[in-house]
């Protein structure tokens, strides 16, 4: 199931960033204490990172971690693996109090690249997008404009950011319309 | 007459003429130039007309405090009313219209509202218009929206063509105001190391100094502020944003500012306004200080302005606003005015110096060129229609004796100044009454606190009134130092640079000029041009009583409308003092309220337009509907097919072909928006048997159950079918509407009442696509699909699978609303399409018919079955409904439970659901009430019963409807009259609400 079918069919946009729909995404939302020992060593042993501290990423190769809350986590792996492994870690979690989803069908994931990325969320997302106060190994779960969004930068010019599925077409509308050419603010030096 | 010379204006650019439209007349003037100054340099110094006596009125001031030069700019859909003309900045193509004038700006006919001045005074409106009552609506009203009122509101029909967005931005150190002290104060606070952002209004930096003179460190003004902005630049933690406002300020150090990006230039692509939401840790207010006028006879007839708009016009846009001007004053600073007129070429027939001892420095200079100085000397009045004519002299002292008539075509006047506090008090910010420059100023003990008491608002330079040059820089400096070091930026410690300035005599408070001005003169001496407020109303509403100043202002209108009194204010509460025999600080000021000037309507919706206004939710199978006619509707933010109507179809007669096919072989209706909400934990059986009122936690795994929520007050919230997954978990279906609210409730419950039990929640609404397959023909398709066995036997009535159909994996629901055989399929949402189209592929033998929520609504109303939002709006129990089956007797305690027991939710008289059937088998109205004997109180009818869900039903090819009755139950049969303004009322019989199959064979087949 590598062809999966995408929200916007894999819509881009090229203006003061490239913003591309990505790719399915395998996710995994866990909640439990994510201070559990047992927790955290099933994630580390199924997904191969260590669960990120407060509003930060973990990242190896094509599995991560993304904070959420105290007691919730997203989890990354390629889209054919999320259900295996949901089942995997549930499998693990059996004795622990934790709830394992495989949510990948619930969202849709956007690319942005260029480094005017900051400036574009900035637009939408109440959020200190300065290089000082954002980097990547950070995620923020916010709103951009109206809806709910969840972001992170994977490098300096790269950023992607997560919605539900059915505001695809709005998420795809308010980023492509804050990447206007014409509308740069030029706010973050570098 | 006023006119452009040949020397000065440092602002425009004389090698590129501009030309514009000024109320049908091309104009020309410079890059450069603001509306006002090209009007000016046109000789088009009336403006608008006043709003209540329409009197004529020029240009006064030569900023963004301008109360009379209000215009409507641009056409169609760039129409916009009460444009200032002093920042507007003109550009190829403008066009301009005065406002308020019928039948034209020089030939108005309201001016008759002038004759009768006299009886249109303070309260004028509240004393007169109140009887006879009809007069209002027929005669007052119509007469008085005619003749009131500014600019016109823009063609229902335009549609704005700009752009617009937000920007977030925090910073350690938000400075507001980029003349000299805003500089300053910015280059203290980065040069130690904060954080900072500068906002200035003005497309330039330095605001009044370079017009004022003096020098900086030994440099012109000019200089200086070029030196500054470079550094600034040039520092990675500073930023500078010019014609930008801060228009608010708020709770937390939370700053709206107001960033006009195209509104100079209108064919540049990109964002016309863009707000900034900014985050400041520290916020330096250096908004200057405004000119107060004088309050004498005439002092509102065009060709009298503000002695600095004089200055400004002459100096900045090289405008003089007349060949001879008459300085009115009670300062040193207006002295200026008149030392740069005649420097410039231009006379001065004579300063007129309120002080019996005159000025300092400044009064020498001007009578060293020659300039002739009256002291103790006031404007009795200024003589003129539409222009000035010249001003009459007599003695401050006095009662207004004429001594002399001095012909002029302008007159400079200056009554002091007045720190711009307006951001300072946004917040809370308390002032503190100045005697000796007669001004309120910032109060530093009382300062704007946030969130941990301590201050978060600094005051700089002009606008905590330092006035001299040299005390604005250290003022500045110290604002800029203490808020770095609030931000614990503690690098460079740099000294204020000097200011030189000559040094000023101490000015005397005028409030009224001459001081006795007899009552004819009051009767003309303007407090508040924009409202039309004089001297004489603020006395009237003083001698009414109005001691308040809040009362007063309403009372009179001083100080209201766009431009809130910026002119009016001080001079308003001053006169309202004396009238009470009361001190300034007695009286206070009025509420300053956010925003500084008026700002956009599209910057406050910032992207929020066209196919982005709002979020618009799409199931994976949205385009299915899209391309196959669906006519939508609303449901939360989703779009839902209400029906399909074919080619030609009407969609009355879709959703009567949807029922009719559903019911007699298969229908399919897409039910991905039913909330999904997955509960899980040993504590989760008894979390739900809390959140319903049914048992849920004795639920088998593989088995579903519908239940009902109710708020804490007893009221149905939410309803569902709940299925267990495992002995821990279980996947709980909300309304479309519900699942976002639901979900919050129940995060809510856990998070802050039974914290320690052992419960998760995630909402996968949005994972998965669900489809129902409903009718008599819905097994047979599934079974065609294959793979899993859906028999009676292997999935029967409310159980639940996971297997795949079709190839796909699924999960199926043998779940109806319908009252037919009917299965719900949830499949991921990426391949929610696919399933569907398949679907629909494999039930063309069946004739497969996709429906929509009206043929839903329909066949769940034929079944008797509720709907959140029909049969309840908030304030129905499910005891209302005739659900009692589902309120569990055994249970402890539910979410409501206590609440339904109350006096009034156990009454008996409460109305109660029943099944309603027309006589002669029309539809009722939605919402129709059942007539009961005799009126109430008010005269109303009294009413038994209300209509909450009707249609016509195209199975029983009848109307049916269900309703809330007064003893409904026990009244079957008998027959009421429903009204919803029918006459005559309709006679409907009561019935049970099931209205088809009611031993409910058809599903359970």
């Amino acid at each position: 199931m590598s062809d999966v079918a995408l929200a916007l069919g894999g819509a881009t946009f090229d203006g003061l960033v490239k913003i591309e729909e990505l790719a399915g995404q395998g996710m995994i939302t866990l909640r439990g204490d994510l201070t559990d020992k047992a927790i955290v060593a099933a994630v580390k042993h199924v997904f191969g990172v260590t669960l990120p501290g407060t509003r930060e990423t973990a990242f190896a190769g094509s599995t991560g971690a993304l904070w959420m809350s105290p007691d919730e986590a997203l989890l990354l792996c390629p889209y054919d693996a999320a259900q295996t492994k949901a089942d995997d870690l549930a499998a693990k979690l059996a004795d622990a109090h934790a709830l394992v989803v495989n949510v990948s069908d619930a969202r849709a994931v956007f690319q942005l690249r260029g480094r005017m990325l900051r400036e574009v969320i900035a637009k939408l997302a109440p959020v200190d997008m300065s290089p000082e106060a954002f980097t990547p190994g950070m995620v923020r779960r916010t709103r951009m404009a109206q809806v709910a969004a969840a972001f992170w930068m994977d490098d300096a010019s790269t950023a992607r950011v997560v919605c539900f599925r059915s505001v695809a077409a709005y998420m795809f509308g308010l980023l492509s319309t804050s990447a206007d050419d014409a509308a740069a603010v030029n706010h973050f030096a570098g | 007459m006023s006119t452009r010379v040949q020397t000065q204006g440092r602002l425009i650019n004389r090698d590129r003429p501009v030309s514009f439209k000024f109320n049908g007349a091309l104009m020309k003037g410079y890059q450069g130039d603001t509306l006002a100054s090209a009007l000016l340099a046109n000789d088009q110094m009336l403006m608008g007309r006043s709003f209540k006596y329409h009197r004529p009125r020029g240009v006064v001031a030569s900023g963004s405090e301008e109360p009379n030069a209000l215009v409507n700019l641009g056409e169609g859909n760039r129409f916009e009313p009460n444009q200032r003309a002093t920042s507007t900045e003109i550009f190829h193509g403008l066009t301009a219209t005065s406002q308020n004038h019928w039948p034209s700006l020089e030939y108005d006919i309201g001016i008759v509202n002038n004759v009768l001045a006299r009886f249109l005074s303070a309260g004028f409106y509240y004393k007169m218009f109140i009887h006879p009552r009809p007069f209002w609506k027929y005669v007052y009203e119509p007469f008085i929206r005619h003749s009131a009122g500014l600019g016109k509101a823009p063609d229902a029909e335009a549609r704005d063509e700009d752009r617009y967005e937000h920007f977030y931005a925090f910073t350690d150190v938000l400075v507001i105001g980029g003349g000299v002290a805003g500089l300053q104060s910015a280059l203290t606070a980065a040069r130690a190391g904060a954080k900072v952002l500068l906002l200035e209004q003005t497309p330039h930096l330095g605001g009044r100094a370079p017009v004022d003179g003096g020098t900086i460190d030994g440099l012109s003004p000019e200089a200086w502020v070029e030196k500054a902005r470079a550094e600034l630049e040039a520092l990675p933690n500073a930023q500078i944003r010019t014609r930008t406002m801060g228009a608010g300020v708020y709770d937390h150090g939370y700053v709206l500012g107001y960033e006009r990006l195209t509104d100079h230039a209108p064919e540049t692509a990109g964002p016309r306004h863009r707000l900034w939401r900014i985050r400041a840790a520290q916020i330096i207010t250096a908004t200057g200080a405004i000119e107060r006028p004088l309050s004498f006879a005439g002092n509102d007839i065009p060709g009298v302005m503000l002695a600095s708009a004089v200055r400004d016009y002459l100096m900045n846009y090289g405008v003089s606003p007349g060949d001879r001007t008459v300085v009115v004053t009670n300062n040193d600073d207006a002295y200026r005015t008149a030392i740069a007129l005649v420097q410039a070429g231009l006379k001065v027939p004579a300063i007129l110096d309120a002080r019996p001892q005159g000025g300092g420095a400044l009064m020498d200079e001007a009578k060293a060129l020659g300039i002739r100085v009256e002291t103790g000397a006031a404007a009795v009045k200024v003589k003129g229609a539409k222009r000035v004519h010249s001003v009459c002299r007599g003695v401050q002292a006095g009662e207004g004796e004429v001594l002399e008539e001095i012909f002029c075509d302008a007159v400079a006047m200056s009554g002091g100044w007045s720190p711009v506090v307006h951001l300072w008090s946004h917040c809370g910010g308390k002032l503190t009454w100045d005697a000796d420059q007669a001004a309120f100023r910032p109060d530093h003990d009382r300062a704007p606190t946030s969130h941990d008491g301590n201050p978060f608002v600094i005051a700089s330079g002009a606008a905590d009134g330092a006035f001299h040059l040299k005390d604005v820089l250290q003022n500045a400096a110290n604002a800029g130092k203490t808020a770095a070091g609030r931000v614990g930026a503690e690098g460079v410690d740099s000294a204020a640079p000097s200011g030189d300035a000559p040094e000023e005599a101490p000015l005397v408070p005028v409030w009224m000029m001459p001081q006795g001005a007899q009552k004819k003169l009051r009767m003309k001496a303007w407090l508040d041009y924009q409202n039309d407020v004089k001297v004489s109303d603020v006395q009237l509403a003083a001698q009414e009583g109005f001691e308040s100043v809040e009362h007063t202002k309403r009372y009179t209108t001083l100080g209201m409308a766009t431009d809130q009194g910026k002119l009016s204010n001080i001079n308003g509460l001053a006169t309202l003092a004396k009238a009470l025999d009361a001190e300034i600080p007695q009286v206070g000021t009025t509420t300053f309220r956010p925003p500084y000037t008026p700002i956009s309507m599209g910057a406050i919706a910032g992207e929020a337009r066209g196919e982005i206004f709002q979020p618009i939710r799409k199931t994976p199978m949205h385009a299915w509907h899209e391309a196959h006619g669906a006519h939508w509707e609303p449901v939360g933010h989703w779009r839902r097919p209400y029906a399909f109507p074919k080619s030609g179809e009407s969609v009355h007669d879709a959703v009567k072909r949807e029922v009719l096919a559903t019911r007699n072989s298969l229908g399919l209706l897409d039910a991905s928006t039913l909330g999904k909400i997955i509960v899980k934990g040993p504590d989760a059986g008894r979390f739900l048997d809390m959140l319903y009122t049914n048992m849920m936690s004795t639920l088998k795994p593989g088995k579903c159950r519908y239940g009902l929520m109710c708020t804490e007050n007893g009221f149905l919230t939410d309803d569902g079918v709940v299925a267990r997954i495992d002995e821990d978990t279980f996947l709980c279906h909300t309304t479309t509407g519900g699942a976002d609210r639901i979900h919050a409730h129940m995060e809510e419950w856990l998070q802050t009442e039974w914290w320690d039990w052992k419960v998760w929640t995630v909402n996968a609404t949005e994972q998965f696509a669900q489809v129902a397959v409903v009718g008599p023909n819905a097994r047979k398709l599934l079974e065609k699909l294959g793979g899993m066995d859906v028999s009676k036997e292997a999935l029967a009535f409310m159980e639940w699978k996971d297997g795949t159909l079709g190839g796909f994996p699924v999960r199926a629901y043998r779940i109806s609303f319908s009252g037919e055989l009917s299965y719900e399929i949830a499949v991921p949402a990426n391949l929610g399409r696919a399933f569907w189209d398949a679907l629909i592929e494999a039930g063309k033998e069946w004739d497969i018919t996709p429906y929509g929520t009206e043929a839903l609504h329909i066949m769940r109303a034929e079944k008797g079955f509720i709907m959140i939002g029909d049969e309840t709006d908030g304030t129905v129990i499910p005891q209302d409904l005739g659900l009692d089956w589902a309120i569990s007797k055994k249970k402890e305690d539910y979410i409501g439970k206590r609440a339904q027991a109350r006096s009034h939710m156990t009454d008996p008289k409460r109305w109660k659901l029943v099944g309603l059937e027309t006589l002669d088998g029309s539809v009722l109205k939605d919402g129709a009430y059942a007539i009961a004997e005799g009126t109430n109180e008010n005269g109303q009818t009294n009413t038994q019963g209300r209509v909450t869900s009707t249609y016509h039903s195209p199975t029983l090819n009848k109307g049916i409807a269900m309703g809330l009755v007064l003893n409904g139950p026990d009244r079957m049969g008998e027959v009421i009259s429903f009204t919803n303004g029918d006459n005559p009322a309709k006679k409907a019989r009561i019935v049970s609400p099931v209205f088809f199959d009611p031993e409910g064979e058809k599903q359970n087949v």
